[in-house]
């Protein structure tokens, strides 16, 4: 989607700059005439003439190249659903306001998930067996109360005994009405202590590791020894369902660590490259853990951007680290396309494919499923489904196209689409340019 | 003798007050408070309107009415149900089983007694989307 409007952040940067078409063509050593089609996006520009441009804008080349922070503008997507505005205006207001497309980006993912929490306490609500009975037994003793009470109303000739009976069962039905109601504040209040806000212990999960951006300092070089204050300082592991997942996730990430010790893992990807498939060889170690570690590793200028998702047999996903450049679903199932999905055939078997994301990323894809290792005969299998993704330089014309989630997919043609968009039907023209 | 009615409700509170509005209107009330062996107190009492609550210990009341409109009782018995829930779905699969009439709790004396009578003299409300 970046190619299509390289043309027009050259001509606004060239604008910014105060320079005339004909001194930028010179700068780059082409005609202006060259210069005016590119800048009209009417030629494609890439390679050296890209640099050059860029270095007469005094500016990266990705910043011509790929414009906006692009996982921001997927982020902020689902919105212009709601707004009457292209593609290229939404990319203009996170190049130019970028806090405030970051702020209001957040705040779109805060809503998506408030509005999953209340799914989900909605779907408590109606599913609660414990919510159920008590919400039963309090209509019934406000039934009760409500016809013996109109009876004593409509009826002044009542005699003194049924009276008195009936004030009796007033009274009877009234403390039951406040136990009842203490029991459901008390239900309430261990339902939010379980909760914490977080709709499954695995999101809590993988917040704790969103908000330390996949990797834990304290675990590089110390093993296991910060587990437990991790544990018991982290508010997501504030349930005893998170914090008993949050310890097999940090457990394992402090084996992991001392496996592959950061710094000689560091050199080795900066010197060999992110081939999951060669660093295994060269640390003799499977497969799963080097994917875990590559995605542990902070980003710095040589290491690309890396992105992990896992699932179990049912394509539930267990931890998700999206990509700059591809949006993985906060919630709700995830594009079918994914390499992932298919990998659950073929336990054992690593594949390597190219993909796009809808972004217009292009990632080298790993995928590899593994049968949990048990000491137990004639247990069921259990598969579980790794994909890494590591950015690739420029664009491959060969790449799978995947999406995110259908909902806020734009391939509106694509044969795997199981509901349709939220972006509009226009939503891939406007991306594709 | 005047017409009856059977109520088959577990909450004792609720038949006190259900069965004093009732005979005050002129009905004879007999009274069934299990979901247990409610089919057959139907069959016993032969009553002009059952007055049915869903939640019952023992069985459904959706169950005692499906079984009712099977065989258990005359097909034109009126049924009315009572349940404290009243979300779309209840008051449908009420009708799909053979619901006269179908009221939530909490409901008002009034509203019992114009759905009884109702009921009694052959009026029976729309229910809504037969469920399948």
């Amino acid at each position: 989607m970046q190619s299509q409007l390289i043309g027009a952040r050259i001509r606004d940067r060239r604008l910014q700059a105060g320079q005339r078409q004909a001194e930028l063509a010179a700068a780059a050593e082409i005609s202006a005439s060259y210069l005016n089609l590119i800048e009209h996006n009417r030629r494609n520009i890439g390679g050296a003439l890209l640099t050059r441009i860029a270095k007469a804008l005094d500016v990266e080349p990705s910043v011509l190249r790929d414009g906006a922070d692009a996982a921001l503008v997927q982020d902020l997507q689902p919105l212009t659903q709601d707004v009457d505005t292209s593609q290229g205006r939404l990319e203009e207001l996170v190049e130019r306001f970028p806090e405030w497309a970051t702020k209001l980006a957040a705040q779109r993912r805060q809503i998506e998930g408030l509005e999953q929490t209340l799914r989900g306490l909605n779907d408590r609500l109606t599913h609660d067996p414990v919510l159920s009975e008590k919400m039963h037994e309090v209509l019934s003793a406000v039934s009760a109360i409500r016809s013996t009470s109109a009876i004593l109303v409509d009826t002044p000739d009542i005699n003194a005994e049924w009276r008195n009976r009936f004030h009796a069962n007033i009274d009877d039905e009234s403390r039951k009405l406040a136990d009842t109601s203490a029991e459901m504040v008390a239900h309430f209040d261990r339902l939010n202590q379980q909760g914490q806000g977080f709709v499954t212990p695995i999101e809590a999960v993988n917040s704790f590791f969103e908000r330390r951006g996949y990797h834990i300092e304290e675990l590089e070089h110390d093993s296991s020894a910060g587990i437990e204050e991790l544990l018991a300082n982290a508010p997501e592991f504030s349930s005893n369902p998170a914090r008993e997942l949050g310890e097999v996730a940090l457990r394992r990430y402090a084996r992991d660590a001392r496996a592959l010790p950061f710094d000689s893992f560091s050199d080795a990807v900066r010197a060999r490259g992110c081939d999951p498939s060669l660093l295994a060889d060269a640390f003799d170690v499977p497969l799963p853990r080097i994917f875990r570690r590559l995605a542990s590793l902070p980003r710095t200028p040589d290491i690309p951007e890396i992105g992990l998702v896992s699932c179990d047999g049912a394509g539930a996903i267990l931890m998700r680290k999206p990509p700059a450049g591809f949006a993985l679903p906060r919630f709700g199932a995830a594009c079918p396309l994914w390499p992932l999905f298919a990998s659950l055939r073929n336990p054992g078997m690593p594949s390597r494919h190219i993909v796009q994301s809808a972004e217009g990323t292009d990632f080298d894809c790993y995928t590899l499923s593994t049968v949990k290792q048990t000491s137990r005969f004639d247990a069921p299998a259990v598969i579980e489904a790794s994909m890494l993704l590591v950015a690739r330089d420029g664009r491959s014309a060969d790449g799978l196209p995947l999406g995110s989630s259908c909902r806020v997919c734009p391939r509106e043609a694509c044969s795997a689409r199981r509901e349709p968009s939220i972006l509009g039907a226009d939503s891939l023209r406007r991306l594709e340019g | 003798m005047g017409k009856s009615v059977l109520l088959i409700e577990d909450e004792p509170n609720i038949v006190e007050a259900i069965s004093f509005l009732l005979e005050r209107d002129g009905w004879t009330v007999r009274l069934h408070s299990n979901g247990e062996g409610a089919v057959q107190a139907v069959e016993t009492a032969q009553p002009d309107v059952v007055v049915l609550d869903v939640m019952l210990p023992g069985r459904s009341g959706f169950d005692i009415l499906r079984e009712l409109r099977q065989g258990g009782a005359p097909s034109d018995l009126p049924i009315l149900m009572l349940t404290a829930r009243g979300q779309k779905k209840d008051r449908e699969l009420a009708a799909g089983y053979g619901a006269s009439h179908f009221l939530t709790k909490p409901f008002s004396n009034a509203e019992m007694l114009q759905a009884v009578r109702d009921l009694s003299e052959g009026r029976v409300p729309d229910l809504g989307a037969k469920a399948s």
